[in-house]
């Protein structure tokens, strides 16, 4: 590896400045700019968090310093064209004619990776900018040793890497570009803790090493507070006032603005927002039983067909054992892959289990049976409800008022149920909106909603907090402990231990051994 | 799905020989083979097509589980003709409605063969060429635009991921009430909604990959290539073979009698 070592100062590329006056971008198609007159300069090596509520342009800051916003004014000058006013520059040139000075990284994994072998996919940013061969394995060797995974073979399926794995993937093929400006849009919201610390520390290394710009987009302070040298807070665009909210190091800002900035639903350090208490907490056990696992062995897989022989698919976790009882809270917790979510859709009925069986009580049956997997759709609906972590997955209606009628109607039940959640889910604005286009706290707070609108007893959610800002997270967190108190089972597979704590109840531990229940 | 796209530890002969002189070689042979209905060529190609199971790293277990398919199809479609074909030469079986003699049995069994022998390369190119070799061979040997290629295979990527996708939609739908059960016009329903939610979801990924690619500095512009698609001695071989195998094919039905091009009827 000496060759690796010689080249390490050449991995130190011209940190990049970012000059903003007077910017502004509006969307194609959208009637309200996105951003709208940003002033602010960052000098080269700084190290910036930005933050704001959701509709501040945070994202879209990003995209246009990475230099993939698109053409704004174009000649043919169309009305739903996008539009740009102001300059917002790097280096003093333009963003989009400098192929290669800033790097960007997203939030969904998945869409990190373009290419199937972990060598090759650090190696594209680098082909693209017409680096020689020679010089682009050298990069690609020294990146993976920068991001920790330098343990891989290089032709190590990238589709075989944990989500944290796959985000220090992107920043290895972001690094060998050798950019002056890393931009990461808020890179740990889909990572379990492990993860989020995995990327954040390979982020804080490659920094030390290259001294490279930094601008991150997160919601969760406490992860980023001391890596950063400034935070910069900004405010949906008004005519009036200016972008910029606040600036300054870390430390004066969260003090400054410490009431405004949890106002606003961001994750300020050492914040754990109030939430409503329960109002009777039964003791564990207690509770009529309504749902129960027994040595129950779950996989997404189904037998598979090998030629003519049947495989049984290969269970994820096995030996389950759980009990759901009426105004009892179940936390699914473990490390990923643990098979949590496995675990929660084969007790909801959604999966079949591989070995074991879920088995419903009289009291939540009804008269459907004893196996939740065998039920009608109708019939599960209005026994157990089920909230998956990507809310989209679940919308069904082009309206957020037709969305939430859906179940009520598909019963033959009254819809009264409905206004009371609008209600109390805030979503009484929103009723003539689309689903797909509401922010992620709103699709949550839908999503949520529509389950619990056709009466299930036992409400099943997955991660419901994950990526959540501080406001959403206890509304939902207060609004779960009344569903609670007033009868309905909730189980959630959940990483946030506050969340956790929050709802009280038992735990369900999942370990990648097979687990016991409490 | 997402691991059969990858080569999984194939280490055989045949991997490192060029896509683009793989493909050319299937090409030839499955040409030869379109151009004839006969047992005879198909035979031939068939056992010198099984002859390189091992320098391509298949198996007949391997076969049979990626291809069990195609073999059935074969065999299905042979029977058929082999009932349906207009009779010649001495009856084997009747049946009543159905017949089987001699002529018609030839034809089906030559109708299977060639089903074989024209699927079996295909089998054999993919079990031993890894995707993005082959793409790298078509942008840099072939010239095709490297846009093209580069989206095409980094969107073959998704391909697996939406077939998880699919499932997880489906369930979700399921907590919603959404049947997968029921009726037939239920069911169609119940898919054609599912399909829209995965092509909503389908088109976000894409969108969000391309942003990725593009941040990356994927473009029109020059790049380089960081794996260098060569040709070498074993890629005149492999090209030799195929021109052998096809050559070998057309020769053995011709010496046979049994030629019989498609187009000419029989």
């Amino acid at each position: 590896m000496t060759a690796t070592s010689q080249h390490g100062a050449s991995l130190a590329a011209r940190p990049a400045a970012i000059s903003a006056r007077g910017w502004g971008w509006r969307h194609a198609g959208r009637a309200k700019a996105a951003v709208r007159a940003l002033d602010l300069d960052i000098q080269p090596g700084e190290r910036v968090l930005l933050l704001g509520p959701s509709g501040a342009g945070k994202s879209t800051l990003l995209h246009a310093l990475a230099g993939v916003l698109g053409d704004a004014n174009d000649d043919d000058g169309e009305a739903g064209d996008s539009d740009e006013s102001g300059s917002l520059l790097v280096d003093g040139g333009y963003p989009r004619e400098q192929r290669g000075r800033a790097g960007l990284m997203q939030q969904d994994p998945e869409t990190q990776v373009v290419l199937s072998r972990v060598g090759d996919d650090v190696a594209f940013g680098a082909e693209n900018l017409a680096v020689p061969r020679d010089d682009i394995w050298t990069r690609v060797h020294e990146a993976l040793a920068d991001v920790g995974l330098s343990h891989l073979p290089l032709d190590h399926p990238t589709s075989a890497l944990s989500g944290g794995q796959k985000q220090r993937l992107a920043l290895a093929g972001i690094l060998a570009m050798r950019p002056g400006l890393i931009l990461l849009d808020e890179p740990t919201a889909n990572l379990d803790p492990a993860g989020v610390l995995e990327v954040r520390d390979a982020v804080a290394r490659c920094l030390d090493k290259t001294g490279a710009t930094l601008v991150v987009v997160e919601h969760r302070v406490d992860v980023w507070k001391d890596l950063v040298d400034r935070i910069v807070v900004l405010q949906p665009g008004s005519s009036t006032d200016s972008a910029v909210l606040l600036d300054g190091p870390p430390d004066r800002v969260l003090s400054e603005a410490r009431s405004m900035l949890t106002a606003a639903g961001v994750w300020v350090p050492g914040y754990v927002p109030d939430t409503r208490q329960r109002s009777s907490n039964p003791a564990a056990g207690t509770g009529g039983l309504l749902l129960a696992a027994e040595e129950l062995a779950v996989s997404r897989e189904r037998a598979r067909r090998k030629g003519f022989r049947k495989v049984p698919a290969e269970p994820v976790q096995q030996g389950i054992s759980a009990q759901v009882r009426a105004g009892q809270a179940l936390a699914v917790t473990g490390p990923n892959g643990a098979g949590k979510s496995t675990f929660a859709l084969t007790l909801a009925g959604l999966l079949g289990p591989v070995a074991g069986k879920v088995s419903a009580t009289v009291a939540l049956s009804r008269g459907a049976g004893i196996d939740p997997y065998q039920w009608k759709a109708e019939q599960l609906i209005e026994r157990v409800g089920t909230v998956f972590q990507e809310p989209e997955h679940q919308f069904v209606t082009g309206k957020v008022l037709d969305e939430l009628l859906f179940g009520p109607r598909h019963l033959g039940h009254g819809t009264e149920r409905v206004d009371e959640l609008l209600e109390r889910l805030r979503l009484t604005d929103l009723v003539d909106a689309n689903p797909y286009t509401l922010s992620g706290g709103e699709k949550r707070r839908l999503s949520v909603a529509t389950v619990l609108a056709a009466h299930p007893q036992v409400l099943v959610l997955d991660e419901p907090t994950f990526g959540q800002d501080a406001n959403t997270w206890a509304e939902l967190a207060s609004f779960l402990s009344e569903l609670l108190d007033a009868g309905t089972a909730v189980v959630s597979v959940t990483h946030d231990a506050e969340f956790t704590a929050a709802l009280g109840g038992t735990e369900l531990r999942m370990a990648a051994a097979p687990a016991v229940a409490p | 799905m997402r691991q059969e796209l990858n080569l999984q530890g194939n280490r055989a002969l045949l991997t490192r020989a060029n896509p683009l002189s793989k493909l050319a070689a299937v090409f030839l042979v499955t040409a030869v083979l379109a151009l004839s209905i006969d047992w005879v060529s198909a035979s031939v190609a068939l056992i010198l097509e099984l002859l390189l199971f091992p320098l391509a790293g298949l198996t007949l277990t391997l076969l049979w589980q990626r291809g069990w398919p195609l073999i059935l199809a074969a065999t299905v479609g042979g029977w058929s003709t082999s009932i349906l074909a207009p009779d010649s030469g001495k009856t084997l079986i009747d049946v009543g409605l159905w017949t089987m003699s001699e002529g018609s049995l030839e034809l089906g069994a030559g109708f299977m063969l060639r089903g074989l022998a024209i699927a079996l390369p295909a089998v054999l190119l993919m079990s031993c060429t890894d995707p993005t070799d082959l793409a790298d061979a078509l942008a840099q040997k072939a010239r095709l635009p490297h846009r093209f290629v580069l989206g095409t295979l980094a969107a073959m990527r998704l391909v697996g991921l939406l077939a998880e996708e699919w499932q997880t939609i489906g369930m979700a739908r399921r907590a919603r009430g959404v049947g997968s059960r029921g009726s037939a016009l239920q069911r169609v329903k119940a898919t054609l909604g599912q399909s829209f939610g995965l092509l909503v979801q389908a088109i976000r990924r894409a969108s969000r990959l391309a942003v990725t690619m593009e941040a990356r500095g994927f473009g029109d512009g020059t790049r380089t290539w960081a794996r260098e698609s060569t040709y070498s001695s074993l890629d005149v071989w492999v090209l030799g073979g195929g021109v052998v195998m096809a050559g070998a094919a057309f020769a053995a039905a011709l010496w046979a009698g049994t030629w019989n091009m498609v187009w000419l009827g029989s």
